[in-house]
């Protein structure tokens, strides 16, 4: 049993630090002001979500458990509506999303792909 | 300008962690609370007012860069006296501290050291810490106060409506969180005796659900729920609670903020007087703040009402 | 480390001091000057902090069965100073908003040009009479 949870709280904190690096790399790599922002908030909520996750599993007490749990529920709450604002002050400042409008590649793409499955 | 604001509120957030790989909990809490919310936010304040952009040096800063360096050589060479980082046998390890440490549960009875010395201690500088706060709050209020004609409900109405529909989402979420937020504030005053946390930590995390509340519903709105008055004399109220803790400690016998003569048993003296004066900073803490935030705002709105008049 | 690299938090103070410093005596704009003074005082409570910590020590709330703490008192110190900093700065910013409603600009350069002319033109005025 102890075994188990040690294995699982790992793995719930390896993924927790895995989505933080991700999205440390996606604010970087992103190219437009929405997936930056997209990437910031899966750090916020997922990342620590997992972490909280993983602590919780680890913890001896009850005490400890109970005020992780109200600390997950608060970021739950509060991490999306964080991001809504910031998408939505972008909107409201008029700051359009990056949209490739040129559909003609797509076009070629599926008659190209049904020539390869005939042929 | 807008970058140099987010990055001091970054820094503050990861000296915030400096503090907590260094053991000083109650330090982090203070930090990350104060450098990485209220400061950040009087400073996005100040931008909206001055402007984002600044413009640049015309000459090159060749002497300050040159001061600093030495400045920082000559501190360096100075370091080599000092002893080695983590070491158990410095000088500051070995006078009063072990006092603190061995004597604060025996003499006063309360787990968090830091708590008992800042409370019971060394209380008379905690005193004149708060009185710093309130003279900061006074200065401002000197600088920034605006008379204001209080809007009529309709007004007020009328600018709730407007915004509603606009910022629904934000508005549903945080009227949901803000009383978890003032429980927690709460929580934290209380429990400085027991982990982390205390007067201060506590007034600046009122503050702050009171800031997001006339954020979210217009400084007005906000006003009618807070009135100024009232957070003025709040502010002064925190301050002769503290001032009067002490005088009644002498006026039975002990001297000035001395708890222990405060009731028959000393060490439930040192609780209750600990229990009042936290108070008292809690309350002068989060008044001042919230004067400072309100008084930014309404000189944000009598600005702008100038520059419409003027057009 | 008991080698002079067991130096370095005093090293890492001190570079984060300076920095500080020079943006307080190079840039010219008021708010940044805030900012910089802000980096100076967090570099010394880290300094403080750092000399306050034991090695394989806990946090100063006292536990059953631990006997190795951090030293309270530092903490203490830089909790006062955590908060008369933020008052400092509050002030701070207030006096910055004035100034900007005074002269119209927070370019510390802007501003000594506008007292300079001020002074100039009262001279000028104190001749006429």
């Amino acid at each position: 049993m102890e075994t188990v949870l040690s294995l699982l709280s790992g793995f719930f904190l390896l993924l927790g630090s895995f989505l933080c690096l991700s999205g440390g790399v996606g604010i970087l790599r992103f190219p437009d002001f929405y997936t930056r922002m997209h990437a910031a908030g899966v750090t916020d909520t997922l990342a620590a979500a997992m972490i909280l996750i993983g602590l919780m599993l680890q913890s001896p007490e009850m005490l400890v458990i109970i005020k992780l749990m109200m600390i997950l529920l608060m970021t739950l709450f509060i991490s999306p509506a964080a991001s809504h604002a910031l998408g939505q002050a972008a909107v409201l400042n008029n700051l359009l999303p990056l949209v490739d409008l040129n559909m003609n590649h797509l076009a070629k793409n599926t008659t190209a792909g049904d020539e390869s499955s005939k042929s | 300008m807008f970058a140099v604001v987010m990055l001091a509120g970054i820094y503050g957030l990861v000296s915030a962690s400096f503090f907590v790989a260094m053991d000083a909990v109650d330090v982090a809490f203070t930090e990350a609370s104060v450098g990485a919310g209220i400061s950040t936010l009087l400073m996005l304040t100040t931008v909206a007012m001055t402007g984002r952009t600044e413009h640049m040096a015309s000459h090159k800063p060749l002497l300050a860069l040159f001061v600093v360096t030495v400045t920082g050589g000559l501190l360096i060479y100075g370091t080599f006296d000092m002893p080695y980082f983590g070491s158990a046998d410095a000088p500051i390890h070995n006078h009063v501290a072990p006092r603190y440490i061995y004597d604060s549960m025996k003499e006063i009875g309360v787990p968090n050291m830091v708590t008992s010395v800042l409370a019971s201690y060394r209380g008379f500088d905690t005193f004149g810490e708060v009185t710093v706060i309130f003279t900061a709050g006074i200065g401002v209020l000197a600088l920034l106060s605006v008379v204001q004609r209080p809007k009529s409900e309709a007004v007020i109405e009328a600018i709730n409506d407007s915004m509603h529909e606009k910022h629904l989402i934000l508005r549903v979420v945080i009227k949901t969180m803000i009383p978890f937020i003032l429980l927690y504030a709460f929580y934290v005053q209380f429990h400085g005796d027991y982990g982390p946390g205390g007067g201060f930590q506590a007034g600046v995390i009122f503050a702050a659900g009171i800031i997001m509340y006339a954020l979210l519903f217009g400084l007005s709105a906000a006003r009618q729920v807070i009135k100024q008055p009232v957070v003025q004399l709040l502010s002064a109220v925190g301050v002769l609670i503290y001032g009067s803790v002490g005088l009644v400690s002498m006026l039975n016998g002990g001297t000035f903020l001395d708890y222990s003569v405060l009731s028959a048993d000393p060490i439930a003296g040192q609780h209750l007087g600990i229990l009042l004066i936290e108070f008292g900073v809690g309350l002068t803490v989060a008044s001042v703040m919230i004067i400072i935030f309100f008084s930014c705002s309404a000189r944000s709105e009598y600005q702008q009402a100038k520059k419409g008049e003027s057009l | 480390m008991t080698t002079i690299l067991g130096l370095y938090n005093y090293w890492i103070v001190i570079v984060l001091m300076m920095i500080g410093f020079y943006i307080i005596i190079a840039h010219g704009h008021l708010i940044k000057k805030i900012v910089g003074l802000n980096i100076f005082q967090t570099s010394v409570f880290i300094f403080y902090i750092s000399v306050g910590k034991v090695e394989g020590a806990t946090a100063p709330i006292w536990q059953e069965g631990i006997i190795l703490y951090s030293n309270p008192l530092p903490h203490v110190l830089i909790l006062t100073a955590i908060v008369v900093g933020i008052a400092t700065t509050a002030l701070g910013l207030a006096l910055i908003i004035r100034i900007k409603e005074a002269y119209g600009s927070v370019d510390e350069d802007d501003i000594q040009a506008m007292d300079n002319q001020d002074m100039v033109n009262q001279d000028k005025e104190q001749q006429q009479c």
